[in-house]
């Protein structure tokens, strides 16, 4: 039986109902019972009502991050689908994406209904199962999109690669037609990519590092668009990095085209520098950019180009970061830093507190089809209460990710989730 | 620049001639100097190592800058020992930070280490103790050559501030070209580079070269021209047509000798194709100096050893 929950004196955030402002919220039987604004009266609560002082905190709607790898099936000594949400719910999420390219593949209702029997069991944050574009997302071959659906899959990807192929892309986009389902293009050009492990530039020149060239992403993202268009699709651009990938976004969505793209908060707070002296945290697909691309991400993310922020929170063990730079797996772990980092950007007055929210929840929610992303009373209790001044230093030893690899350690982070609750019950909690 | 006779030299490893200082780097080319000295010697053997062990650990094919590095570890009287990749256990698929940690349980005072990816040297430099020198790291840096290439052209011009130091060829995939460029600026000389537009590295100016569209406009009243090799192993990707055009329009030749200065200098790391890069008479003529630069590679390896062993101690 869930909890009634008392959420006291805090700044409600709730973009869907256009509000920001103090208040109180009571969650009763996993939903949201009442919002009581300023001197709004709440309605009564029971005896056994657990009363929770929210002053100084952000009361939102819990955090959905729409790019995640949680690695099981097949790489479970990098994360499970109970660490993976455990660090989830830890960094304010109560609903994640997760990516098919785990081991076998998520190309099929089997691993779908797997991923999704471990959630229900683990039981700390919604996963949403991304299915596979392509059989075994080797590009050649549409995966089952009826069965996928039908088992769970909430939308489509070939994630960690892009589909090279573009009749393939092509046909995906119409097909998915059939079931509803968005695809998240990886738009990656391998032919100008392929080799490349770090932004091209006197970066890379300087440490003798190949390069991946900023154009390797921006054709085919207009490629991606392209063919979205002339087949009248809705199609989702992942992590986006280069100003140019912004710019073609901007355009795309003035011609009324059905696009939606995310960046992740290393692009927005990090630069290639961060690289340092072949730093293998730092080493992610898409690499880290220039200043000027992070600038041009940031500008997306206020102007609302950009729809979302997702973490592709991609953990790796040692075994894959603790060697040469070249051979180093791409990918950090970001559902633990997410929030501190987004707050940065609020403070620095280049988003607002709403704005956040809509980035982190709103937006993915509606991207992918699911419940969540408002305060309204009647919705399901996912709720995340964030404290914005809170300081901590992000160390090691905090990761609740069965995975360390973050550019972040050692970073003194401000504003974290400090409780979130999923269908009214309390899920994670630092008060 | 003016010489520092008492400069302490500070730094535990060579990991790249970026983290050195031009009082770093002249107080090398100084030490090499008089080391150089040794070598003329019927006993060509002093004591200043003596009871230092030193690893040469190469993951790639070299048969001059291992040969150099032992050369001199030995006229120092260190105890040295090859590991070559065809015969360790990276061949059974250990990685390269097990590699650094059992050879740091022996107790080694200096690891010398060729390796085809970039930054190798600085990750074993931070999971062993002993002092670690990069002999050479993918398309990064290679110190040693380039401050042998230093030190000769010193000998040859009396000094290297203000001169005009031209590399020719594929300056992308060259260590060589990039710690050239690195010390010859910091050391006040301008450096200038050529060649194919495919294999001059994106942002190379912003390492301190002026990038010529020409090969003539490079070497122009140049008084160094360096031809570096092409690397015929690297062809996968399209880089240039043919050896044969290579040869016609980037190779160094009497023409584009007769635009350098009338004193103009040639060098090259080795190993030469020849006719490709280089014309054959002009790698034997009189201008050429790369047999001078390999003479000097084994004193400049007998002072960084020295150094990074506490020799710089003033």
């Amino acid at each position: 039986m869930a909890q009634t929950i008392l959420l006291q004196n805090g700044r409600i955030i709730d973009p869907a109902a256009n509000i920001d402002a103090p208040g109180s919220l009571l969650v009763a039987d996993g939903m949201i019972k009442a919002v009581a604004l300023a001197d709004q009266q709440l309605p009564a609560q029971p005896a056994d009502c657990r009363v929770i002082d929210a002053t100084g905190k952000w009361i939102v709607p819990g955090l959905v991050d729409m790019h995640v790898h949680l690695r099981e099936p097949g790489e479970e000594h990098k994360e499970t689908v109970a660490s993976g949400t455990k660090a989830a719910a830890a960094g304010g999420f109560t609903g994640v994406a997760c990516m098919p390219n785990t081991s076998p593949v998520n190309d099929n209702e089997s691993v779908t209904a797997l991923i999704l029997a471990k959630a229900k069991e683990a039981g700390f944050a919604k996963v949403y199962p991304v299915g596979a574009i392509s059989k075994e997302s080797d590009g050649s071959t549409l995966a089952a999109f009826g069965e996928l659906k039908k088992a769970g899959a909430v939308a489509l990807s070939d994630d960690g690669r892009p589909v090279e192929n573009s009749q393939l892309m092509r046909r995906a986009l119409e097909y998915s037609a059939n079931y509803d389902l968005l695809l998240i293009a990886h738009s990656e050009e391998m032919s100008l990519s392929r080799g490349g492990v770090m932004n091209e530039g006197s970066f890379s020149t300087r440490l003798g590092l190949r390069g991946v060239p900023r154009v390797a992403e921006e054709i085919m993202i207009y490629r991606d668009l392209a063919l979205a268009e002339y087949v009248r699709r809705p199609i989702h651009i992942a992590h986006i990095s280069t100003r140019e990938s912004v710019d073609l976004i901007r355009r795309a969505k003035l011609k009324g085209c059905l696009v939606t793209a995310e960046t992740a908060p290393h692009y927005f707070t990090l630069t290639e520098e961060a690289i340092a002296d072949y730093d293998t945290s730092a080493k992610m697909n898409p690499p880290l950019r220039s200043f000027d691309d992070r600038q041009a991400i940031q500008e997306g993310l206020q102007d609302g180009t950009i729809d979302a922020i997702a973490t592709d929170h991609a953990p790796h063990s040692r075994l894959e970061k603790e060697v040469e730079f070249d051979l180093a797996a791409n990918g950090i772990i970001g559902l633990e830093t997410a929030v501190p980092l987004a707050l940065s950007l609020v403070r620095d007055e280049i988003i607002t507190p709403t704005r956040m929210i809509e980035l982190m929840s709103v937006m993915p929610s509606r991207i992918l089809g699911v419940a969540g992303g408002t305060l309204r009373p009647g919705a399901c209790a996912d709720i995340t209460l964030i404290d914005p001044d809170l300081t901590f230093t992000y160390t090691k030893e905090n990761v609740v990710s069965k995975s360390k690899n973050s550019p972040f350690l050692g970073w003194s982070l401000q504003g974290k989730a400090v409780l979130t609750i999923l269908d009214g019950r309390i899920r994670f909690s630092s008060l | 620049m003016q010489l520092e006779v008492d400069h302490k030299f500070s730094h535990k490893h060579i990991l790249g001639l970026d983290h050195l200082s031009p009082e770093d780097i002249n107080f090398l080319l100084r030490s090499a100097a008089s080391f150089k000295e040794i070598s003329t010697r019927q006993i060509k053997k002093v004591p200043a190592l003596r009871g230092r062990t030193v690893i040469n650990l190469f993951f790639e094919p070299s048969t001059r800058t291992r040969l150099s590095f032992e050369v001199a570890a030995k006229r120092m009287s260190a105890d040295t020992f090859n590991i070559a990749a065809s015969t360790s256990s990276l061949k059974k698929g250990e990685t390269l930070i097990d590699t650094a940690r059992n050879l740091a349980a022996m107790q080694p005072d200096i690891i010398i280490i060729r390796h085809s990816h970039s930054g190798s040297p600085g990750l074993l430099a931070r999971h062993t103790r002993a002092s670690i020198i990069n002999a050479g790291d993918g398309t990064h840096e290679h110190p040693s050559q380039a401050l042998l290439d230093m030190m000769t052209v010193l000998e040859h011009k009396g000094r290297l501030d203000g001169l005009k130091i031209a590399i020719i060829g594929d300056i992308t995939h060259s260590r060589v070209a990039h710690s050239n460029i690195i010390g010859f600026t910091k050391m006040g000389a301008s450096v200038t580079v050529s060649g194919p537009a495919t294999l001059l590295p994106v942002g190379i100016d912003q390492l301190g070269a002026r990038v010529c569209s020409s090969v003539a406009e490079a070497v122009e009243d140049a008084d160094v021209i360096m031809a570096l090799r092409i690397q015929l192993e690297r062809q996968q990707d399209p880089l240039i047509p043919s050896l044969r055009e290579y040869a016609s329009f980037f190779g160094v030749n009497q023409r584009v000798l007769s635009l350098a200065k009338p004193d103009a200098i040639i060098m090259h790391p080795g190993p030469i194709n020849h006719g490709v890069e280089l014309d054959p008479d002009l790698a034997d003529g009189p201008r050429s100096v790369i047999l001078d630069q390999v003479t000097n590679g084994v004193a400049i390896r007998m002072a960084l050893l020295y150094a990074i062993m506490g020799g710089g101690e003033g």
